[in-house]
């Protein structure tokens, strides 16, 4: 996990100065702004990586010497199949048309997000991943 | 070892020969592009000339280097390769020299950019060399062009929604003074572009942009708006003709018998931001009715 | 429906295995039938609604942003058509807006981006480091149905009154405003902006988590393959770029409908501002589109060539480099303007090029004493080679503040990002197409129409965008529907457009050969190439959950390692625990 919070420590740190510098040779606040938020991109989740990459059991894929059988056991819990992501797809879809074609729509849109909400979360309770 | 660095001699070699035409500045190469009827376009042909030159040899050498191995190396058995995987020496070269190259090329790029962008100050009537600076007024619209002379009272302006065949409205300037252009727009954004000047500027709304322009001989130049900027963007064409100082004091004269002043320019076509075009619109390009709408396709 | 997922077992490799093993399927357990017998999916189109499968979602991105390529490859003809003779009228000045407005945005958001991190990474990024699925997989379907959804609300601007959006891909302010661009159509395309935006982002939170969180054991960042490493790269570009866009997006809809200002002069707002928020997605979306394709190639070189990677470690930090500095340097597009800060700008445009060159180089040196077998994927490759040495030559021109005042808006700069883009998103995605078909397919595409594939997009790539360069040179502007014949552009326009339609005619025999090679299949086995990396590894296709069984993982390309033990890779300066019964010999340099 070091090497992944490093690099997006570094990331920040690298945005960190560029903003500085465009800040300081051009005083133009957009751009600034959007650098900005390039370094809090990098540092907030490198920040965390980097504290619980100290406090996490070692990992066997950070392992150069780990085996495949070390690593053996569980990966994880993963969805078969499930209908809710294209309800949610088509819901999200009809609700941008409803600000083109009109608030017609969103009854429909309303309808389809909500059963998909309803559905991935009943879905979840029965075990698996998003 | 000794064959893998065999590039970066050609590299350096090529680098000796660039920088005598980078220097020779009189007979470069255009590569297609116009040789700058402008001081300042001088500038920026003597720029690109060098760097399209630099380009073309640092380009060759990479193509060299891959037509090479794909014809050496190509499949003859099934030999296996040895399985080198890097060379450290050669991965440093490779990243220093360009570098230095870059270095380089900002370098020029900076010293030339400078002469571009330098304008006489605001406000001056003389340049350094004593010549009186022209300003001129340029104002883009759809689908048009303004041209105001503050300092002579004229302003001639004409709209182009007439298909490219008509060259739209002529800015005239005298041969060899400066000119003091400040680009502004109407309504969306445009291009200010003449080919022969090698120089393009938006025209933008909210932004007043100004820059000069030396223009070396007499003779007519085409310009042409390059920002796409709605329906009839094709169509916005305009020219620069630079005439004698004397023939230009003529001109000016000539306009405002005309009637050519600022106001009636300034109260012409084309000062509005409207969508509509203006009523003598021809829309020769459509293929379908014979004598069709002025106005654009309808939009809900 | 959830299934758990168990690690897969190891495979040793014999240690009999001669140069000509080709892979784990000659040798057992690796090509046998998968043990997820139990699951039995529902089939059909019940299956393509309802799969989680990165595989199948991979595959359905692929097929809908290749039908987005081909219509927006149409309109360029029609563009071409339009094009080839002075005071032409193929189409109306508002159509041929639309249509350059459409074959952008098609190019650009809907086919060049989401083929390369929906359809092949998302296919082959779990395959490569081992992954039994991606890190969510209903959230990949998700991304899938949003962008299905926002290519279906781009399209149907063409049915509305009003006609599709028609103020270029950039949709610069104001003319994108509710003045100048009323109608449906700009709403449409405003609105799958939004959509396509998202399912970006959540396919770019994905490649992150599953890169971070799914690798195999052994597996660690320095052995990811560099194709991985490159989609790492670019989801992080992603997770930059696109919230802008879609913050800028939701302003621009404000400024039309719900009286903002945001970006108009009479209401105190800054149409710059737009150029400012759509450049800084723009640029690094420029990147997100080629730095995919880059690590394609990356991938089909070392196979052909039977040679590893020629510096890894330096290919690894000049993408991180590119990215990087791509991020700085959104106002080149804007140096004409006359409002951003030049050197700023320039300098950081100028340095792209050590990284970039960079990987030139290591792509040479790669090749370098080879053994290179000129299969299509291989072909395609040095095409892009070519193709983008040109287009990154006249890159280096345009980072210059006085060279883009000369260029900008001419078709010069249109000869220059066709060129990047069709040797990356079309030269570069056919190398990976024809590469991993027949892993995704488990049947092999024919040669002899790929070669034909192949030549004829190769010429008639030059000989469409060569004359571009020239016709920019002369001051033809870019985006005109029209030109008087004086201007002396007719000859290199009929060219160019006889090169246009070169490369459409090249697409038939790219479908002649999907026709030909399902109708008549010829197996692939799991290991077509001698490939590499660990997605060679499994059956083609994979089985659910891709892998059964895993071979050692200690280098960048364990199934090479597994089917070759007398040539395996050893890096020991990558791996400093690695076991010491490594031999040593094969390390280093040529001497
Ligand atoms: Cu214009």
């Amino acid at each position: 996990m070091k090497v992944e919070a490093r690099i997006l420590v570094v990331i920040g740190i690298f945005f960190g100065i560029i903003a500085l510098v465009y800040w300081f040779t051009s005083y133009e606040d957009a751009g600034f702004l959007m650098l900005i938020g390039a370094t809090f991109l990098g540092l907030f989740p490198g920040a965390y990586y980097l504290w619980w990459s100290h406090h996490m059991k070692p990992r066997s894929e950070d392992d150069p010497t780990a085996t495949i059988e070390g690593g053996s056991g569980q990966i994880g819990t993963f969805p078969g199949s499930s209908i809710w992501p294209f309800i949610m797809g088509m819901g999200a879809t009809a609700t941008v048309l409803t600000f083109v074609f009109g608030l017609w729509l969103a009854p429909i849109a309303g309808a389809l997000v909500l059963s998909a909400l309803i559905g991935a979360t009943v879905e979840s309770r029965r075990g698996g991943t998003i | 070892m000794y064959r893998a660095k065999a590039p970066s001699r050609r590299l350096l070699t090529a680098l000796l020969v660039a920088a005598p035409l980078v220097l020779a500045a009189c007979n470069q190469p255009s590569y297609g592009a116009s040789r700058g009827a402008t001081t300042q376009g001088q500038d920026t042909f003597k720029l690109w000339s060098a760097m399209v030159t630099i380009g073309i040899v640092i380009g060759g050498i990479v193509a060299v280097l891959i037509l090479w191995s794909v014809f050496r190396y190509r499949r003859r058995s099934e030999e296996m390769p040895k399985q080198f995987h890097e060379n450290v020496p050669i991965e440093i070269l490779y990243t220093v020299l360009p570098i230095i190259i870059v270095g380089f090329l900002f370098a020029f790029t900076v010293l030339t950019e400078n002469n571009v962008d330098a304008t006489v100050a605001a406000g001056a009537t003389v340049t350094s060399t004593g010549k009186p600076v022209v300003d001129i007024t340029v104002t883009a619209f759809q689908w048009g062009w303004r041209f105001d002379y503050p300092g002579l009272n004229v302003g001639v302006a004409g709209t182009t929604t007439h298909g490219p065949d008509n060259h739209g409205p002529q800015m005239v300037v005298p041969a060899g003074q400066t000119v003091q252009i400040t680009l502004v727009s109407d309504d969306v954004v445009h291009g200010f572009y003449v080919r022969d000047f090698n120089f393009s500027r938006y025209a933008q709304p909210g932004v007043t942009n100004v820059f000069d322009l030396t223009v070396i001989h007499t003779g007519t130049y085409d310009g042409q708006c390059t920002q796409f900027c709605g329906l009839y963007h094709s169509d916005m064409l305009f020219s620069v003709r630079a005439v004698t100082p004397a023939g230009f004091e003529q001109w000016a004269s000539s306009e405002v018998a005309a009637g050519n002043t600022l106001q009636a320019a300034g109260a012409g076509a084309g000062s509005s931001a409207s969508n509509t075009p203006p009523p003598n619109t021809r829309q020769y390009h459509s293929n379908a009715a014979p004598a069709p709408s002025t106005k654009p396709k309808a939009l809900a | 429906m959830t299934t758990t997922v168990e690690r897969p077992e190891l495979l040793t490799p014999e240690p009999a295995g001669g140069p000509d093993a080709h892979g784990p399927g000659a040798h057992g357990p690796g090509g046998a039938a998968p043990e997820h017998a139990h699951h039995e999916g529902p089939s059909g189109i019940v299956n393509w609604l309802t799969s989680t499968d990165h595989k199948v979602i991979g595959k359905s991105y692929m097929i809908t942003s290749l039908v987005l390529f081909f219509l927006a490859g149409v309109m360029a003809l029609v563009i071409r058509a339009q094009l080839m003779e002075p005071n032409s009228s193929v189409v109306s000045y508002q159509t041929y807006n639309e249509l350059f407005t459409m074959h952008g945005s098609l190019m650009l958001y809907l086919f060049a981006g989401p083929f390369a991190f929906g359809g092949l990474a998302n296919y082959i990024v779990p395959l490569q480091i081992g992954a039994p699925d991606m890190a969510f997989p209903r959230l990949n379907a998700l991304s899938y149905w949003l962008y299905l959804g926002g290519s279906i609300t781009m399209l149907s601007g063409f049915l509305v009154a009003g006609g599709a959006a028609s103020f270029g891909w950039v949709a610069y302010a104001p003319l994108s405003n509710a003045t100048n661009s009323p109608g449906a159509g700009a709403d449409l395309w405003l609105m799958a902006l939004a959509l396509t935006g998202f399912s970006a982002i959540f396919t770019g939170v994905n490649l992150v988590a599953t890169i971070f969180y799914l690798r195999a054991p052994g597996m660690t960042m320095f052995r990811m393959p560099i194709f991985t490493w490159n989609m790492l790269v670019t989801a992080i570009l992603i997770l930059i770029a696109f919230p802008v866009l879609f913050a800028a997006v939701v302003m621009l809809f404000c400024d039309r409908h719900f009286g903002t200002h945001i970006f108009s002069v009479q209401g105190g707002g800054s149409p710059i501002l737009w150029q400012q928020l759509f450049w800084f997605f723009g640029h690094p979306e420029v990147y997100i589109l080629a730095l995919p394709y880059f690590g394609m190639v990356t991938e089909v070189i070392p196979v052909f060539s039977r040679k590893p990677l020629f510096g890894y470690r330096g290919m690894v930090f000049a993408t991180m480099s590119i990215a990087a500095l791509s991020t700085g340097v959104w106002a080149h597009h804007m140096f004409t303007t006359g409002v951003v800060l030049l050197p700023f700008f320039s300098l950081l445009s100028y340095l792209i090029a050590v990284p970039t060159g960079i990987k030139f180089f290591n792509w040479i040196g790669t090749m370098w004493r080879g053994q290179i077998a000129f299969a299509v994927p291989m072909l395609f490759s040095i095409g892009f080679l070519f193709a983008f040495l040109m287009g990154g030559v006249t890159g280096v021109l345009l980072a210059s503040p006085p060279i883009d005042f000369m260029t900008h808006d001419t078709y010069f700069v249109v000869a220059h990002f066709h060129q990047v883009l069709v040797g990356t998103a079309v030269f570069a995605a056919f190398a990976g197409f024809y590469f991993w078909y027949p892993k995704m397919f488990g049947r092999m595409l024919r040669e002899s129409w790929g070669k034909l594939h192949f030549w004829s997009l190769f010429v008639g790539f030059w000989v469409c965008y060569t004359p571009q360069y020239l016709l920019g040179l002369h001051g033809m502007p870019r985006r005109i529907a029209t030109y008087a014949p004086d201007t002396g552009w007719t000859t290199l326009n009929v060219i160019s457009t006889v090169g246009a339609f070169i490369m459409g005619a090249s697409f038939l025999f790219f479908f002649v050969n999907l026709v030909v090679s399902w109708a008549r299949p010829v197996p692939a086995g799991s290991n077509p190439w001698d490939g590499h990396t660990l997605e060679w590894f499994t059956t083609s296709p994979p089985p659910h959950h891709n892998y059964t069984h895993l071979p050692p993982i200690r280098s960048e390309r364990p199934t090479w390692d597994y089917n070759h033990p007398e040539h395996r890779t050893v890096i020991t300066h990558r791996t400093p625990g690695a076991p010491p019964d490594q031999p040593k010999e094969l390390t280093g340099a040529p001497s």
